[in-house]
């Protein structure tokens, strides 16, 4: 079984994310940025599956600007096998929609052959969590999203258990097919230095969206990006009388 | 604890099970029955009085539980009997207070966030606090030279935010930074994780305002908020370090440093502590101005982490000791570049077995976190023997191993983590309860193996009561003498911080 991964990379999850002065985005430049938390667990499953001899080759993917590079490494570290780059300028990497991406993967999966397609449920600065529905759209193959367990299910069927809001939902499906990775499907590995090591000889691909026949034309525009209202500040009293007529002021006691 | 041995060995009348809760840490004036009150003035009604005139009402604590918290230390193993707080909020009101307390003989204790490690920051007695954590208005920043002049009540943590704000940061960094206040790292000579990087206060105290305990209750200026001044002597940096023995310090004037935009994070395992110290040359001569840590877990902090705390190593291979590297820089692909170079090579030299790298800043994190709660994680062992010791390298890990072969089974673990690449051990021995036959066996074995092997017994934390017996080990007795003339000078009615650090 081939096992194409997706990874992006964003501004690292521990990082406070900071609007731009003019409104138009959120600030990118020296800010920290990491592979997208659920993208790690779906490449961790993969590598997962490889080692148990279900899975036979990993492929990471990611559609991005040159620095999205880094984040491939970071998956070849952690166990895939080869790398591919669809890369973009830094310009259109902003105007970048789930569609596009979702088109370009099935471009590239009905070139080579996959048989598994794990991706993140969502990536963590637009939130969107489409990327893997609408890639199963193109490519007319069964879903199962929100993964937190996958087990095989004889060679041709895969068990899933899906986390959903009134709990937990186990489908069949049957291969080939898309799956998305939710926060307890798995704990991801550190990069071992041996194998950053070796991830440096591992091939990596660049490609472009041309090359897949797909054009970047967005159908969103951002009107407005602008932080949520600020908490009013509390106020320091000195001694309990300051602190009782504050609140008798403020009419929260008589 | 310790405490009490320094002074009687005989006794055992103590309780010694872990005090972490402050109202049963019992009196240090019990502890230590051979300590006397000194020849102060008692506080009086009228003196009260006078320092409500000078502070509000506000600015005055005489309820025994307001002032339970400033009365026992961090670790709880000091309680005083302080029977007022006082809180000033600018530095004329210190200086007035230091004023009354000179003209009636009243001793006082200077108290920052309190969370020093050698009970120098409660009183023994009835010593008056003196809390300068009223004292946090100031804050001014100039960002091109990096200048922070602030008021001395700030906490660490407070102020390396707001410089954030300018990609700034403060040169220090340590476990307490959300409580501790400047003007307590400044008078402790607090070190910390970025010592190796940015060195310690003394290469960032520009000037220092301090009031003296003297008749007028002097406010000295010490020095201008300059990089470069040579025209006087350099007094601030004397009390660097003072313990509240020699001023109160009201205000701080340092470099701050500026914010890296990228911080890595790596482990690696190694096998022998010669390889340990292979590595830090390496890292000193390959990452070069980028390093900003070099930390040291041995396995039995790490076993230590895994028991008490249910934290694993990040490390699939078990070693030794795990080193944690950081490197702070203004470039992250010029960082990473090198930081790689550095790892191959220790992997290709065979100095390390394993190691891993962060990708993520909270993967980053998790490996801190390791480093961070060796202290806590020892605690639930019962009963901890700390020490904070600063030894030549090739010293560093032979105290452990002396320590270890000499305690035997009497200990539960003897476990060593610290700032290796400042030569600075956290040796920790523990027992599920105090032994006074472990006791016994480590002092003062430890304190003596130290200063034979060209160390000292204190790198960071201080001496305050704790290591007051023993700091005059490997000194003259005419440096000693001098420390006393020293004192006297700067406070002739000995009213500030008595009881510790030196001998009077």
């Amino acid at each position: 079984m081939r096992v194409l991964v997706g990874v992006k990379r964003v501004i690292d999850y521990a990082v406070k994310v900071r609007v731009k002065a003019d409104k138009t985005g959120v600030v990118k430049d020296n800010v920290k940025h990491s592979m997208n938390p659920f993208d790690e667990i779906a490449l961790e499953e993969a590598v997962r599956l490889k080692e148990k001899k279900i899975a036979k080759e990993v492929v990471a993917v990611s559609c991005g600007p040159t620095a999205s590079q880094e984040t491939l490494r970071t998956a070849l570290a952690m166990g895939a096998d080869k790398a591919i780059h669809v890369e973009v300028d830094a310009a259109t990497a902003e105007k970048m929609e789930p569609i596009h991406v979702a088109k370009i993967l099935a471009k590239l999966i009905e070139k080579e052959k996959f048989d598994l397609v794990i991706l993140g449920k969502q990536a963590i600065d637009d939130d969107a969590n489409q990327t893997g529905q609408m890639l199963a759209g193109f490519l007319d193959w069964p879903q199962a999203m929100f993964a937190s367990k996958i087990e095989p299910d004889g060679s041709t069927h895969l068990k899933v258990t899906r986390e959903i809001d009134g709990g937990l939902d186990t489908i069949k499906v049957k291969l080939p097919a898309v799956i998305s990775a939710d926060l307890r499907l798995n704990e991801p590995r550190y990069a071992t230095l041996p194998n950053i090591m070796k991830a440096k000889k591992k091939p990596l691909e660049k490609k472009t969206p041309a090359d897949f026949g797909v054009e970047i034309k967005p159908q969103t525009e951002t009107v407005e990006v602008s932080d949520p209202p600020v908490r009013q500040a509390g106020i320091m009293v000195d001694d309990v009388q300051s602190l009782v007529s504050k609140l008798r002021e403020k009419g929260a006691i008589p | 604890m310790m405490i009490g041995r320094l002074t009687q060995r005989a006794s055992c009348a103590l309780r010694i099970e872990a005090r972490r809760c402050k109202s049963t840490a019992p009196l240090t004036s019990t502890q230590l029955p051979n300590l006397k009150r000194g020849d102060y003035s008692s506080l009086t009604d009228a003196d009260v009085q006078h320092f409500e005139r000078l502070l509000g009402a506000g600015g005055v604590l005489r309820d025994e539980t307001d002032i339970a918290p400033y009365n026992t230390d961090w670790m709880s193993w000091y309680r005083g009997r302080s029977r007022c707080v006082l809180l000033p909020r600018t530095v004329e009101e210190v200086s007035a207070v230091m004023k009354h307390c000179f003209d009636r003989r009243l001793a006082v204790v200077p108290q920052s966030g309190n969370t020093g490690l050698v009970g120098a920051s409660v009183p023994v007695f009835d010593e008056i606090v003196v809390s300068m954590r009223r004292l946090n208005k100031r804050f001014d920043f100039d960002p091109i030279p990096g200048i922070l002049q602030c008021d001395a009540g700030l906490v660490l943590e407070e102020l390396d935010t707001r410089l954030g704000e300018f990609g700034y940061m403060m040169p220090l960094d340590l476990g307490a930074k959300g409580s501790c206040l400047i003007g307590g790292n400044v008078a402790t000579g607090a070190g910390g994780v970025r010592l190796l990087r940015y060195g310690s206060l003394h290469a960032h105290v520009l000037a220092l305002e301090v009031v003296l305990p003297d008749k007028d209750g002097t406010v000295l200026e010490c020095g201008p908020a300059l990089r470069k001044d040579n025209t006087g002597f350099h007094e601030s940096h004397l009390f660097i370090g003072s313990e509240g023995q020699l001023g109160l310090i009201t205000q701080v004037a340092m470099t701050a440093v500026p914010k890296p935009n990228s911080v890595q994070v790596a482990m690696l395992g190694c096998d022998s502590f010669l390889d340990c110290c292979k590595v830090l040359g390496d890292a000193k001569r390959l990452l070069g101005e980028i390093l900003s840590s070099f930390e040291m877990m041995d396995s039995e902090t790490m076993r230590c982490l895994k028991e008490n705390h249910g934290r694993h190593n990040v490390l699939s291979t078990p070693a030794a000791f795990n080193l944690l590297i950081e490197t702070s820089g203004s470039s992250q692909e010029h960082d990473q570049a090198k930081l790689n170079k550095f790892l191959e090579s220790c992997l290709e030299k065979g100095l390390a077995v394993d190691g891993v790298l962060a990708t993520s800043v909270e993967q980053a994190n998790t490996f801190w976190a390791l480093r961070e709660n060796a202290t806590l994680a020892l605690m639930d062992d019962g009963y901890v023997f700390k020490h904070d010791i600063s030894l030549p390298l090739k010293h560093y890990y032979r105290l452990t191993e002396a320590v270890r072969e000499r305690v035997g089974s009497l200990a539960k673990r003897v476990i060593t983590y610290g700032h290796v690449g400042d030569g600075n051990t956290h040796l920790n021995v523990t027992a599920s309860e105090f032994s006074q036959e472990l006791y016994d066996r480590l002092y003062p074995f430890v304190y003596e193996w130290t200063t034979q092997h060209g160390g000292s017994i204190s790198a960071e934390h201080g001496v305050g009561l704790l290591k007051k017996r023993y700091m005059p080990l490997g000194k003259s007795p005419a440096h000693l003498a001098q420390y006393g003339r020293l004192k006297r000078f700067y406070d002739p009615r000995l009213i500030l911080n008595p009881y510790k650090m030196l001998t009077m």
